[in-house]
């Protein structure tokens, strides 16, 4: 029986190889590949902070310290080799990512692992803010405001690699995404993985079962750090600086959000995050100024309507599939679905006259305003209902799904 | 049986143990020894300090002072998991299991250190054919069978105290202690927990706090009684049933526990 699941399994990874092959050929533009590029390097970033909180359930606001180091050093290691000093290819820089990141988690995650919990998130944002003001402090090592700047072609040229173009950098991040992806989804699958979420549900029990939760915590969190690492490193080959901003708060937050909107509950949640965010941040802010006032706002429909997260909405579908009951949820997730939009409509006018400060104005403005007003009320209106419908549907297919389950 | 045996054959021994929290002392001096492969029941009114004592052996709280061995050698203040590594097991009378793991998983896990597999990454757990086995095993014997891929979370309660006493065996230690395993059970419950404590205690030592008197006198070789943190009695459960001390102290209380 596992041999067809890892057929299965084997057929799903091919799978994955086969799309970060082929994607570049489908969005081929510039703009697009730079955000595929920084697709792969946020769901390295996304998945390691995801051993920590969804697979260790250690919540923690500074991991953004291991993927800035990582990167830092990274840049200081290309400039080496530009300089002549050594030589590494810039194909295995990651690895270099991954140790300094290995190295600083395996330091600080000696002394912040001691406790879960809320000591455990408070210490983390110390350590982080700590850092972060550490990189504003020692210019030489961090280049101050301006970062360091660094040389993706340093090197010799290696089978016509050269990472001028951006289509090789891109399939130098999808290799080492695949590859990090592949490694970090097998440590769920070995006892430290297994072990790592006993002590998450109950470290108390671990002890009682020969196990040192501090020790498991502290293994974790060195791993995890191992692949900020990686996704620092390319993140500097990617975009050839890297600034304090990096291993900020804002950048440990941020995959904070998308690990949540992903989903902690499952491995590839947070890849689903990482991805989306990342669309929203690169596509959205395009569009908008307002950009991250939307971010927000998904972040609270999400953790309000579904605090598993996107993934946890698509698990939870797989009962209804197998079921064979989607037809009688369709009907009232369609309405759902035209009612948000509508009301989401309103709601995106309202907060652009806002956000450009059309409060007054002439007659476009103010038919805006009805026209924004009326669609988040009679849109919201039945957008209520139809939430209604869909819950009644749910319980009434409770215990059809509780033989499916 | 010369004395040498004698020190050899006791699986655990307590000399002069005690704990107090703050000003208040709970276990005033307690000595007992534990014979090998014997089912010792430690009995006693509520608030005796029974749950106290097991979580002083198991190395839960620290002590404030005495000793406890386990087979001869220290184990006073050692953390849990190194008690535990030397192959003494416990259950808790509040269900303490893993609740987001997968009933199997919560056996598998529980035999991955006594195995070897300590904090490996580099082994694939589905490749661990004897930690599988082990598990099988245990589930097996805790009739939980049908519910393996179950999140233990979502068992009834009686279930999950199987569960609960199948983690504590599963990593095949010698010494097991069981706090109240048929805490909250209805009487074919507790006929059925006896029967599995019976099955899966076979040829090891079994310490147990239990309140259910059928139950004690069922499994139980040799009886303790504790009274405000002193064991006032040891013996077979028919020297415990007669001895005037016991049936003072014990009932005394136990009358006064039944007037609040």
């Amino acid at each position: 029986m596992s041999e067809i699941l890892n057929k299965g399994r084997l057929v799903l990874w091919g799978g994955v190889a086969f799309l970060f092959l082929l994607l570049p050929f489908v969005f081929s533009g510039g703009f697009s590949l730079s955000m595929l590029s920084q697709m792969g390097i946020m769901v390295i970033f996304a998945l390691s902070y995801n051993m920590l909180l969804g697979q260790t359930g250690l919540l923690s606001f500074g991991h953004a310290v291991y993927f800035g180091l990582g990167a830092f050093v990274t840049a200081h290691a290309i400039n080496f080799v530009e300089a002549g000093a050594f030589g590494l290819p810039i194909s295995f820089m990651p690895l270099v990512g991954g140790m300094t990141g290995l190295l600083f988690s395996l330091i600080l995650g000696f002394v912040t692992t001691r406790r879960p919990g809320t000591p455990f998130a408070m210490i983390s944002l110390g350590i982080a803010e700590m850092v972060a003001a550490s990189a504003l402090m020692f210019t030489t090592f961090f280049g101050g405001e301006g970062g360091i700047v660094t040389n993706r072609t340093a090197g010799e040229v290696i089978l016509g690699i050269s990472y001028g173009p951006q289509i090789q950098v891109y399939y130098l991040i999808a290799v080492w995404c695949f590859v990090s992806m592949g490694l970090m989804f097998a440590i769920t699958r070995t006892p430290l993985g297994r072990i790592a979420n006993a002590v998450r549900d109950n470290p108390e029990r671990a002890q009682f079962i020969g196990y040192n939760p501090t020790r498991v915590r502290w293994i974790m969190m060195s791993l995890a750090g191992f692949f900020a690492g990686i996704a620092g490193a390319l993140a500097t080959i990617n975009y050839e600086i890297i600034t304090a901003e990096a291993l900020g708060l804002m950048a440990s937050g941020n995959v904070v959000l998308m690990a949540f909107i992903g989903g902690i509950g499952q491995f590839w949640g947070p890849m689903i995050g990482a991805v989306l965010v990342t669309l929203l941040q690169s596509a959205l802010s395009n569009f908008t100024q307002a950009w991250l006032l939307y971010f927000g706002l998904l972040f609270l429909l999400i953790i309000l309507f579904s605090p598993g997260g996107i993934s946890n909405l698509i698990t939870i579908h797989l009962p209804v599939w197998r079921a064979g009951a989607v037809k009688r949820l369709m009907p009232s997730y369609g309405f759902a679905l035209l009612t948000g939009a509508i009301t989401l409509i309103g709601v995106v006018g309202v907060i652009e006259l806002l956000y450009r400060g059309f409060l007054f104005g002439g007659v476009h403005v103010a038919f805006t305003w009805i026209v924004s007003g009326l669609m988040i009320s009679i849109g919201g209106f039945f957008l209520r209902r139809a939430i209604r419908e869909v819950k009644q549907i749910w319980e009434d297919l409770s215990p059809e799904l509780a033989r499916w389950g | 049986m010369g004395l040498g045996d004698e020190m050899i054959s006791k699986a655990l021994s307590l000399v002069d143990v005690r704990k107090q929290f703050g000003r208040t002392k709970i276990i005033n001096g307690v000595n007992l020894d534990i014979v090998n492969g014997e089912r010792h029941a430690l009995i006693g009114p509520n608030g005796a300090g029974k749950s106290t004592l097991f979580n002083l052996i198991s190395g839960r709280f620290p002590l404030s002072s005495g000793s406890i061995s386990l087979h001869g050698s220290e184990i006073t203040n050692k953390e849990p998991q190194v008690i535990n590594r030397l192959g003494l097991s416990r259950s808790f009378q509040i269900t303490n299991i893993f609740p987001k793991l997968t009933v199997f998983e919560n056996l598998r896990c529980s035999v991955f250190w006594a195995l070897g597999y300590r904090y490996s990454f580099f082994r694939r757990v589905s490749a661990l054919r004897d930690a599988r086995e082990s598990a099988e095993q245990t589930l097996a014997m805790i009739g939980l069978e049908d519910r393996r891929e179950k999140m233990a979370g979502e068992l009834t309660y009686a279930e999950q105290r199987a569960l609960e006493i199948g983690i504590t065996i599963a990593s095949g230690a010698n010494v097991i202690l069981l706090d109240e395993p048929t805490a909250g059970m209805s009487r074919s419950e507790t006929d059925a927990a006896v029967a599995l404590i019976s099955r899966v205690t076979e040829g090891k030592t079994l310490l147990m706090v239990e309140h259910d008197m059928g139950v004690v006198f069922n499994i139980a070789d040799r009886i303790s009684v504790l009274v405000y943190g002193e064991v006032v009695a040891t013996g077979t459960p028919a020297e415990i049933r007669m001895n005037k001390k016991v049936q003072e102290a014990y009932l005394g209380t136990q009358l006064e526990g039944d007037e609040e």
